[in-house]
């Protein structure tokens, strides 16, 4: 093949060289010659005879297609093998170059120090970071047994998209398993080092810890399938007592050290869960004995914990977008939810992730206590111009800052989710409320276009969806109506495996039941004075807290709601962007949620902590990273990328290696979480 | 898996082909020289008749010179068009691959026994365990030297073994363990990959428990009740513990497993050295700490139904002999006599062999398969319980083929062994020269070995040699031809001539295996860990309950006995012996390329895999005393038909069988409740019963 192709190459250049015709005759009888070449070169013969006129013996369009196509390939291929060649040190050396020596990476620094491994380690992932591969499933899954369908490269979700989202889907009644499909979590610590190539989310901390002398058997990652109820992981895969079983293991086989468990994200309740439950008798708990904690736990740093739950939650419960997806779906409306195309993704996504119970773990708790009622939030008159001032010059502009503040309209944050702008800005009682609870539902739609996209929202009918617009305004407590509403089986689900409320007497024996187990304000953190609670998480980016809302003007087929993109605040320095009030956070934990139990609820002895674990916050100044080179940053406080924060590595560490909280500094606090703690009128 | 290596060979090949290409072109480049030439003389000639002619002269110079430019410019021009064609279809190939359907139709794939067992309603019921083997589960980086930079985490044993070829030294260094101390080297920690990804393939589309690991998906099994417990193979088994805690994680993950899943009993799936570290398991988790697990006497007896030993060497495999003597086995020393050069070529300093025996004899573990039970069982200088056996499987294979002249064939099969019959001395699993290998015994020199051995070797300290030392380094070369001098080991001498030629390495890992038969099990002495991993010097635990399956396959000729030569070459050659693959024997003899064969599944012989089912512990031994069942389940070899079926579906090779559809249904039918009476009991094959009655061993 490639010979016969050569000396085709060679014919023609002759005959783009030499005189046309008589190498014309020559290519058409070497053409006769070989039947392969014959049917490439007649066509490419037959178009020089057209191009004669205007441009002599240039090569065919197809030619030239190959030869750029044949000089891209080498090129690659050569970097591609200078790339294999070179040194591994490369990037590093020229990293240094351009931006001065790097810092050590904290392992290596406290290996100096002659720091190592002391206390074995457990990790829980968070929601959405953890894989999941096929274990059974159905025909348009043949030949994925084992592939991760969540994580990894994802290729099967553009390859066949509808057959992923069926196997992604839970159950709509039990939110276990559909029938035929046995989708599991990766296991090991490979299920959460990265979540995609390339973008590591426990890689960096497994790494540094392995330079003091961790290994896998002194770490463990306690994976879980993050769609399901927590009790519900037990109840299926016997996960919770996989990780009791596990702990004791590594307590015993490391010679009675304790465990420093780091729970991640929504890891974070997952652990509260199994806190509660590893005490509690069988069969609904785990029967390790009102001391198991104390025994086995020696620390507990949560990285971003939603303690409180985060309000990303209700907008993606309510319509399936955050504010990145409300933005992309402004500016090209038909897109997402293309009609003709039959895509209809947000639809479908919203469909599939209203069947993972665990989303509901994160819708916020507490109420109006504690994320404010119509007129009052706790955040109010924190301005985002004031921290990034303070990042900037020095205290004195801070002052400034507060003086303007006082002249700007106060943010009524504690409005969760408002229809239209001035719903959201004008004072509670020009708001005009309608009682959306008693609405008659639609009748259902009966659309047939809709069907293989269920949502509930067709059941609720034209009626029901301008009711819910006419209620205007809901703050953390009507929210949950509202999501009971429009949702109500997937919050009938839910509600049997969570709650959202604040405990008035924590003795009361429902208290016992494991719905409440993942709540810290329905709970009491386990007898165990030794225990230490970290409280760790970034600062400073705008975090989504409430949503400007707008009926969406098509067809019924539609998700009804989406968020008002178009509302933006009056000058640069606004909480509001796009219809989002954003507030500080790490990008998706405001800061009240992921510290005001450690700040608050849990400091001291209160009725929360009847044992007085000592709580420590620990926050982490964001910094975006410098250059391009430096990837997600050393100093990133952004909710997933701050696992790669060379300070909270440090932190951990050093807990790991047997400090305590009062050696790595007590508390470390850039934000107002101490003043608005106060501001939160809860009973201790 | 298959598609990628398919890619993946289409790319390799491309640039092969664009080298032919340009070998090509520098052909034609002399064919333009020669036109060239050819012109020059004609403007010679030319000169020489037209005297003024000097312009014409330059100007064809000229035109020459541009021709010339345009002509190179055009070379690479085409190579780039050929280049792109080849890119554009490969690219259409793989677009068109892609877009195939998964399942082509009017091809049927045959359906696995796993969902055939589905279908008949055999559902997951016991907690399956599956305790790999030697070399089959990968191995990963934690803590290395600075040539590893990049690679924490990586898989150094296993997956596609890319380091090796990249930075070979360092790959080996990571590998080898301490040489005293036979644990990490100082500042490397390399350490198993846990969970079923540790084993399920070897390398990208070598399976090694990833069908079973299906077939057992089907009827319902998932990672919380179908656990792997992986292990660093390189390790004696005592000290997976010492380092890693493996033995009282693996007890841990089996009480959980038991206790998850209601309280049903776990089956358990060793496969090849597997089979023997779980023999050591269940000696260890029923003994009081510290040297045990601490578990209790009623252990197994509550936690386990079924141990299925897939390919079990339980008295160990001749062919480690040979790897530690020499670290080749027959498909090395094959390679090794047709191109001498290649694999211990000095100049370029690869001495690939004697790295990998200075690597591979830092592994205690291999010890634990050298051949176990001495004469007694493995036969001496002038007895062997295969004896008569005669190789038969080429004439079986005939046998099969053509059924008419069966008679005709097995009678001549049988004069031509029944003269060679005794030739084939398997006693002598080491005999140095052909001769030595069936001469009667009478006609041995007699060399008193011990005292050889005692000899102290003196140390050649060669400086050239110090790169890759072996322990060979430090014997003279008088020993050396001492040992060859005494013509032939059994295998009870073989454990004198190890010592001597490796006495490091025998005595780190004579404190972790032994290799003898017990007189009396009674004796406190067998209460250490060095006996657990013998099934000849240990008593299995007091379970009755418990079936014990010796599955493996059977019908492919498996490496016996050997015959060494000296090998020719320099000092520094470092290993002085090798397999004499020039040793043939007649068309059907047992002794092919210096190897003497027997029938087994191409790594272990029956009699290893089978004696210990079929009689050392059948019904109440003293090995055996609370008389659990034991049941040979032999799987006879056939190979793939066709080349669609891969590495075939009834396979008896070592690691092939995993993927055999006889064997993975009584697997899961086994773990699905059934007992060894409900699959069929015995199935045998081969000669085993018989072999095994010939052994003289006290039960």
């Amino acid at each position: 093949m490639p010979l016969t192709q050569r000396k085709k190459g060679a014919e023609a250049d002759k005959a783009a060289s030499d005189k046309a015709a008589s190498s014309e005759e020559k290519i058409v009888q070497d053409g006769s010659e070989d039947e392969d070449r014959k049917k490439k070169e007649s066509p490419a013969g037959k178009k020089k005879k057209k191009e004669r006129g205007g441009e002599k013996g240039k090569w065919s369009c197809l030619d030239s297609c190959c030869w750029f196509v044949g000089c891209v390939c080498t090129v690659w291929w050569l970097l591609l093998f200078l790339y294999n060649a070179m040194p591994s040190s490369f990037p590093q050396y020229v990293t240094e170059a351009i931006t001065g020596p790097l810092p050590d990476p904290p392992g290596v620094k406290l290996k100096k120090e002659g720091l190592t491994a002391k206390h074995p380690v457990v990790f829980v992932p968070g929601i959405v970071t953890g894989g999941l591969e096929l274990w059974e499933g159905h025909e348009c899954a043949e030949g994925l047994f084992r592939k991760r369908l969540w994580g990894g490269t994802f290729g099967e979700a553009y390859k066949r998209p509808l057959c992923w989202v069926e196997h992604m889907s839970l159950d709509n009644e039990t939110g276990l398993d559909p029938p035929g499909i046995r989708l599991r979590p990766v296991t090991g610590l490979v299920a959460a080092d990265y979540f995609m190539p390339g973008y590591f989310v426990w890689a960096v901390l497994i790494a540094n810890l392995a330079r003091i002398g961790y290994e896998e058997k002194t770490m463990y990652m306690a994976a879980y399938d993050w769609r399901l109820s927590f009790q519900n992981t037990e109840v299926r895969d016997q996960t919770l007592s996989r990780i009791k079983s596990h702990i004791e293991m590594m307590v015993a086989t490391n010679g009675g050290k304790k465990a420093v468990v780091i729970p991640h994200s929504m890891g974070v309740l997952y652990f509260l869960h199994f806190m509660k439950w590893v005490e509690a008798p069988a069969p609904m708990g785990g029967g390790g004995g009102p001391d198991w904690c104390s025994k086995h736990i020696k620390a507990i740093m949560n990285i971003g914990g939603p303690f409180l739950g985060v309000p990303k939650a209700v907008s993606g419960l309510f319509s399936a977008e955050a504010k990145d997806i409300a933005v992309a779906r402004a500016i090209a409306p038909g897109f997402l939810g293309n009609d003709i195309f039959r895509v209809q993704t947000l639809q479908r996504v919203m469909k599939m992730s209203r069947t993972w119970d665990s989303t509901m773990s994160m819708i916020p708790k507490g109420g109006e206590t504690i994320w404010g009622g119509l007129d009052w939030s706790p955040e109010e008159g924190y301005l985002p111009s004031k921290r990034r001032q303070i990042m900037n010059d020095s205290q004195v502009s801070s002052e400034s800052g507060t003086n303007s503040s006082s002249s700007r309209a106060r943010v009524n944050y504690g409005r969760i989710i408002s229809f239209g702008k001035d719903a959201a800005e004008s004072p509670s009682p020009e708001i005009e409320m309608i009682d959306f609870r008693d609405a008659v539902k639609g009748r259902n739609l009966a659309n047939t276009t809709c069907r293989d996209v269920w949502t509930e929202y067709h059941d609720m009918g034209i009626e029901g969806i301008r009711a819910v617009a006419e209620h205007r305004v809901y703050t953390a407590e009507t929210v949950l109506d509202l999501l009971q509403f429009v949702a109500p089986k997937m919050m009938a689900r839910g509600s049997a495996h969570f709650s959202y409320g604040i405990a008035d007497d924590l003795d009361d024996p429902k208290y016992e039941h494991y719905k409440y187990w993942s709540n810290p304000l329905e709970t009491k953190l386990p007898s165990a004075s030794d225990i230490e609670i970290f409280s760790m998480y970034g600062v400073g980016i705008p975090t989504e807290r409430s949503y400007i809302y707008k009926m969406s003007p098509s067809a019924e087929c539609f998700i009804p709601f989406q968020i008002d993109t178009s509302f933006e605040g009056e000058d640069e320095d606004s909480c509001l962007k796009d219809g989002v009030y954003t507030v500080e956070g790490d990008e998706t934990v405001p800061v009240l949620s992921a510290g005001f139990m450690c700040a608050k609820g849990w400091r001291g002895k209160t009725r929360f902590n009847p044992s007085g674990i000592r709580t420590y916050v620990r926050e982490y100044d964001h910094a975006p990273p410098a250059n391009l080179l430096e990837g997600r940053g050393t100093q990133s406080g952004s909710h997933v990328d701050v696992m790669g924060n060379f300070a909270l590595i440090e932190d951990i560490i050093r807990v790991a290696a047997g400090a305590t909280g009062e050696d790595l500094g007590g508390d470390q606090v850039y934000s107002d979480i101490f003043k608005w703690s106060e501001k939160i009128n809860l009973a201790l | 898996m298959g598609s990628v290596l398919r890619l993946r060979k289409l790319c390799y090949v491309e640039p092969v082909k664009f080298q032919s290409f340009e070998s090509i072109k520098n052909a034609e480049k002399q064919q333009q020289q020669q036109q060239q030439q050819e012109e020059r003389t004609v403007s010679e000639v030319e000169n020489a008749v037209q005297k003024n002619g000097r312009d014409d002269d330059e100007d064809t110079k000229k035109k020459k010179e541009g021709k010339k430019k345009m002509k190179e410019w055009r070379c690479i021009d085409s190579c780039c068009w050929v280049i792109g064609c080849l890119c554009t279809v490969w690219w259409l190939l793989v677009f068109l691959y892609y877009s195939l359907p998964a399942a082509l139709p009017g091809f049927q794939p045959p359906e696995s026994p796993g969902a055939r067992l589905g279908r008949e309603g055999v559902r997951a019921l016991h907690p399956v365990v599956l305790v790999p083997g030697i070399s089959t589960g990968g191995l990963e980086l934690w803590e290395g030297k600075p040539c590893t930079e990049g690679l924490f985490r990586k898989r150094l044993w296993g997956g596609s073994f890319t380091e090796i070829l990249k930075r070979p030294l360092c790959w080996l260094e990571h590998l080898s363990l301490d040489n005293e101390t036979g644990l990490d080297p100082p500042g490397i920690r390399v350490r198993a990959v846990p969970g079923l990804v540790a084993a399920d393939y070897f390398a990208p589309g070598y399976f090694v428990w990833a069908v079973l690991i299906q077939n057992l998906a089907k009827i319902g099994y998932e990672e919380k009740n179908m656990h792997m417990a992986a292990y660093d193979w390189r390790l004696s088994f005592q000290n997976t513990e010492t380092r890693d805690q493996a033995l009282s994680r693996l007890k841990s993950t089996i009480e959980l497993m038991y206790l998850t899943n209601g309280r049903k009993k776990v089956v358990v799936v060793p496969h090849s050295m597997g089979v023997l570290y779980f023999l050591h398991f269940l000696k260890w988790v029923e003994l009081p700490p510290p040297m045990g697990g601490g578990g209790g006497p009623g252990w197994c007896a509550t936690h386990i139904k079924a141990i299925m030993n897939i390919g079990p060497p339980f008295l160990g495999v001749p062919k480690a002999v040979s790897n530690i003597l020499s670290s080749e086995a027959k498909d090395v020393a094959v390679i090794r006599s047709m191109d001498p050069g290649v694999l211990d070529s000095e100049i370029l300093g690869l001495q690939t062999l004697e790295h990998a025996m200075r690597v591979a004899r830092t592994w205690d573990s291999i010890i634990s398969l050298v051949p176990k039970g001495g004469e007694t069982i493995w036969g001496d200088l002038d007895w062997s319980p295969e004896e008569g056996h005669g190789c038969s499987l080429a004439k079986r294979r005939t046998l099969q083929s053509s059924g008419n002249n069966k008679n005709s064939n097995h009678t001549n099969g049988k004069r031509t062994f029944s003269a060679m019959k005794d030739l084939a001395k398997y006693g002598r699993i080491i005999s140095f020269g052909k001769e030595a290998s069936y001469i009667p015994s009478s006609q041995l020199p007699s060399v008193d070995l011990k005292e050889l051995l005692l000899g102290k070797p003196s140390t050649i300290s060669n400086s050239t040699c110090q790169e890759v030392w072996t322990e060979y380094n430090e014997l003279s070369r008088e020993s050396i031809r001492d040992v060859a001098d005494n013509k032939v080991y059994t295998s009870q001498t073989l454990l004198d001539l190890l010592r001597f030629v490796a006495p490091k390495m025998m005595k780190r890992a004579e404190a972790h295996f032994s290799h003898g038969i017990a007189d009396d099990l009674n004796d406190p002495k067998y209460n250490h860990y060095k006996y657990w991993s013998n099934p000849l010097e240990m008593r299995l635990p007091g379970a009755p309950d418990m079936e014990i399956y010796c599955l493996y396959g059977v019908g492919i000729p498996t490496e016996r006995s050997y015959v060494y030569k000296m090998s020719p070459t320099g000092k520094c050659k470092s290993i002085p012996f090798r397999i004499d693959s020039t040793a043939e024997g007649y068309e059907d003899s047992c002794l092919k390329g210096g190897v003497y064969f027997v029938d087994g599944d191409e790594s272990v012989p029956v009699l290893s895999s089978g004696f210990m089912c079929a009689r050392g512990w059948r019904g109440k031994t003293r090995f055996n005393p609370s008389g659990a069942t034991t049941y040979v389940r032999e799987y006879q070899h056939r190979p793939p038909a066709s080349l669609l079926e891969g590495r075939g579906s009834a396979s008896g090779a070592h690691v092939d069988i995993m993927g055999n559809v006889a064997f993975i249904e009584d697997v899961l039918r086994v773990a699905a409740g059934a007992t060894g009476e409900e699959i069929g009991g015995d199935r045998i094959y081969s000669d085993i019963m018989r072999m095994s009655e010939r052994i003289n061993i006290q039960l």
